[in-house]
């Protein structure tokens, strides 16, 4: 590890922190449908919408009702996808005459784009065509990002209201925060991306002839315009197969750097609209106190794993001072790609600037634990807030069993139906990771899929199901997926990782609205303070650690003891 | 219900107008106006010729060249169309090798070039890069080869330092990103200079 590596680090987490407020506070005014510098330009798009969609506004939703919006939203989208895959052939801006892609593949793709998930089995660059990009896949990484919000707001709507039976209306949630805050943004990021040197074209791919006289095929296509939604709505699915590897998709550390800090930045900020919401800003403090300190925590474990290099190839008389490059970029090194893959995992982008794959064991284990976690570090926009708020309802049910009162947070009384309910979203993710890794690890068509054998062909099979059912989409890219079986269960645990959760967060905050506020009483055990933050920690770590240790153990752990006995697979 | 599905639909609808062909289709417009060489793709053009991208690393084998980083990317076989075989620096099908660190293949594999380059060989020299693409090297793997590269050329290896150290890119602001050379850059500017 380095000095220059840290100081990039802080640097990263210093800017995150200076955008954390003031985003929080365009959003929560975005949100409530308040007017804001974009509103001359917007409101009449915005009306527009409405009016086609034949909605009102401020016709309050239930959270029955919402939940119901939200479903219908991800059926139509679905068919609209899964169509538009198989119909690429004869559909227009497809210069390089891509074959229509297949049922399992369409399918398992059109559920990842739209649970946010962006699973890839396959390379851009070699299925889709420049409109299955664009209005296929783009589109829906801008809306399963603007669904994620507009869910967490529905739940911060449930502490925030009292004696209310209404959390929002999805369409109008759905409508603004696309409108006012996702596209403008893009914009932005769009010419910065460029002018650092990333593809925006139609052409077809251009044939090079190398220096040495060779042919080379240079894929291009609008890259630029779907990499700004693919991170800062933490959706990660590359333009390439290569992600934010291709030099083409990420030129340099300074687009690494805005990358990063895109997949952050609205997830951190949605910490901040809560503690708006709840009318203490503290509150939102804490949640992102205690997200930041598993954040960090995974940055060392990691960026040390990484820098430190892999002895077996020190062991062949190589210079390893670089760290482990195997599957890494030289722009970027080990600090930068270590740091790529904790902030992509935590968050559940999904992205990557390196393969993680080849990360040395543990390395490789934080990603991996990060998603395990529920990715409620910072998390996916709206997804990582809505997560953590269900974590800090079991810590504080924890905390109430502990010294025998009902528990509150932020005022609201937590009893039985929101704890059977968390612990319903909670449960589901560990059901469908083991229950499909273990399936997998015994069949034939699964085991079929590892490129690795050893304990890290398990941690292959294991990631994958992680990756899927956490909705990251990032892979231990050696694994075989584009097969009928792991396609379909993938998919199937892409399915159950997203409705899932957010049917029961739902029911949470539906019933939350509907309780009274209690007032702060002497007896109220404080959720802004050190305690609480200490105490989430150790409810997130506990339900993960104890989950998934065993899993664990079998993967990557046996691995790098493996690897320190020397043992090659 | 039917209310939400005529919402769902129209809403679809509208987005993918807006933002999956206006947004892109604006920015393709856009940024070929105020970027045009970023913008398709930073094309190196020599004698009308495009002889490669500055961002995309290619395969140089020779020995009075530098060479780049292993790569591993793949290609369908021509022979079968369900297999693969190595096409290095392949841009139109990005990939890493995806081995594990205690694969077999990947330690036999790094130990056969580490044979071939010698002892002290910097690491991104027997790596393979995340997108097969890497167009850059370490400073350090670039003065590795200094020596072959001056034999090869026969001119002093002082001429050809002074070239590297010239295309040798510091931090991005002095802070950002690692030290780095463009191998395709680097070789361009040799060829200009020197006889193969």
């Amino acid at each position: 590890m380095t000095i220059n590596g840290w100081v990039q680090i802080a640097l990263f987490v210093a800017l995150l922190l200076l955008f954390t407020r003031p985003l929080g506070g365009y959003l929560d005014n975005v949100m409530a449908g308040r007017r804001t510098f974009l509103s001359p330009v917007l409101l009449p798009v915005e009306r527009g919408f409405y009016r086609l969609a034949g909605i009102d506004p401020k016709e309050e939703q239930s959270w029955w009702v919402y939940a119901r919006a939200m479903i219908v939203f991800h059926i139509v989208g679905f068919a609209f996808l899964y169509v538009m895959l198989r119909l690429q052939d004869l559909l227009p801006f497809n210069p390089q005459d891509m074959a229509s892609v297949p049922p399992d593949l369409a399918g398992n793709t059109a559920v990842s784009f739209l649970t946010n998930t962006n699973w890839q089995s396959y390379g851009g660059e070699s299925t889709m065509s420049y409109l299955s990009q664009m209005a296929g896949l783009s589109v829906q990484n801008f809306l399963s990002a603007a669904t994620g919000i507009a869910l967490a707001m529905a739940f911060v709507r449930g502490f925030a209201r009292a004696e209310s039976r209404a959390l929002g209306n999805f369409w109008a949630d759905l409508v603004r925060v696309t409108l006012y805050v996702l596209l403008p943004a893009c914009i932005l990021l769009t010419l910065f991306y460029v002018w650092q040197g990333v593809p925006q074209n139609l052409s077809s791919y251009v044939e090079a002839t190398t220096v040495e006289g060779a042919k080379q095929t240079i894929a291009q296509g609008p890259v630029a315009s779907q990499l700004a939604i693919k991170m800062l709505g933490t959706n990660g699915g590359g333009f390439f197969n290569a992600n934010s590897a291709h030099p083409y998709e990420n030129p340099t550390a300074f687009t690494n750097l805005v990358q990063m800090l895109s997949i952050f930045v609205i997830g951190a900020a949605m910490t901040n609209v809560f503690g708006r919401a709840v009318g203490d800003e503290r509150q939102g403090w804490a949640i992102f106190a205690a997200m930041g300190a598993l954040f960090l925590v995974g940055t060392f474990v990691a960026y040390w794993a990484e820098a430190g290099g892999n002895p077996l190839i020190a062991a062949l008389g190589v210079d390893n001072t670089a760290g482990n490059m195997e599957g890494k970029e030289v722009r970027f090194g080990a600090p930068l790609s270590a740091l790529f893959a904790v902030v992509t995992t935590a968050a559940s982008c999904g992205a990557v600037n390196a393969m993680h794959d080849s990360f040395m064991p543990l390395g490789g284990m934080i990603p991996l634990i990060n998603m395990l976690l529920g990715e409620i570090i910072i998390g996916g926009v709206g997804a990582g807030l809505y997560g953590m708020l269900l974590f800090a309802i079991l810590a504080i049910f924890l905390a109430g069993l502990m010294v025998g009162r009902t528990p509150e947070y932020v005022g609201k009384k937590i009893e039985a139906r929101e704890v059977k309910m968390t612990m319903l979203a909670i449960l589901c993710l560990p059901l469908v990771i083991l229950g499909f890794t273990a399936l997998a690890s015994v069949l034939p068509v699964g085991l079929a899929g590892p490129a690795n054998a050893g304990p890290h062909g398990f941690s292959e099979i294991f990631y994958a199901y992680t990756s899927a059912a956490a909705n990251n989409g990032s892979a231990f890219g050696g694994l075989s997926a584009n097969t009928v079986f792991y396609n379909g269960t993938l998919a199937i645990a892409m399915m159950v990782g997203r409705f899932a959760i957010i049917v029961p967060m739902l029911a949470v905050a539906g019933s939350l609205a509907a309780k009274r506020k209690t007032a702060a009483s002497a007896g109220t055990f404080p959720t802004h303070g050190g305690l609480f933050v200490g105490l989430l920690v150790g409810a997130i770590l506990v339900v993960g650690g104890l989950t998934f240790l065993p899993a664990l153990a079998l993967g990557p752990i046996a691995e790098h003891f493996a690897m320190l006995a020397g043992s090659l697979f | 219900m039917l209310r939400h599905f005529r919402a769902a639909t129209a809403t679809l609808l509208s987005m993918v107008i807006l933002l999956g062909l206006l947004y892109p289709l604006a920015m393709v417009g856009l940024t070929g106006a105020v970027f045009p060489s970023q913008a398709n793709g930073s094309l190196i053009v020599r004698d009308g010729k495009v002889i490669g991208s500055s961002l995309i690393g290619q395969n140089f084998t020779g020995e009075g060249y530098f060479q780049g980083r292993p790569s591993a990317t793949v290609d369908t076989d021509p022979a079968d169309a369900t297999k693969t075989v190595s096409a290095p620096y392949n841009a139109a099908n990005s990939s890493g090798s995806n081995l594990g660190p205690t694969s077999k293949a990947l330690i036999d594999r790094v130990k056969e070039d580490a044979d071939k380059l010698g002892k002290g060989v910097p690491v991104d020299l027997v790596t393979t890069s995340g997108s097969g693409l890497d167009p850059h090297i370490s400073p350090a793997a670039a003065a590795w080869q200094v020596a072959r590269v001056a034999k090869a050329r026969n001119v002093p290896e002082a001429d050809i330092q002074r070239l590297v150290a010239q295309h040798t890119e510091g931090r991005m602001y002095g802070l950002l990103g690692e030290p780095k050379v463009n191998v395709l850059q680097l070789n361009l500017a040799l060829d200009a200079q020197t006889k193969r």
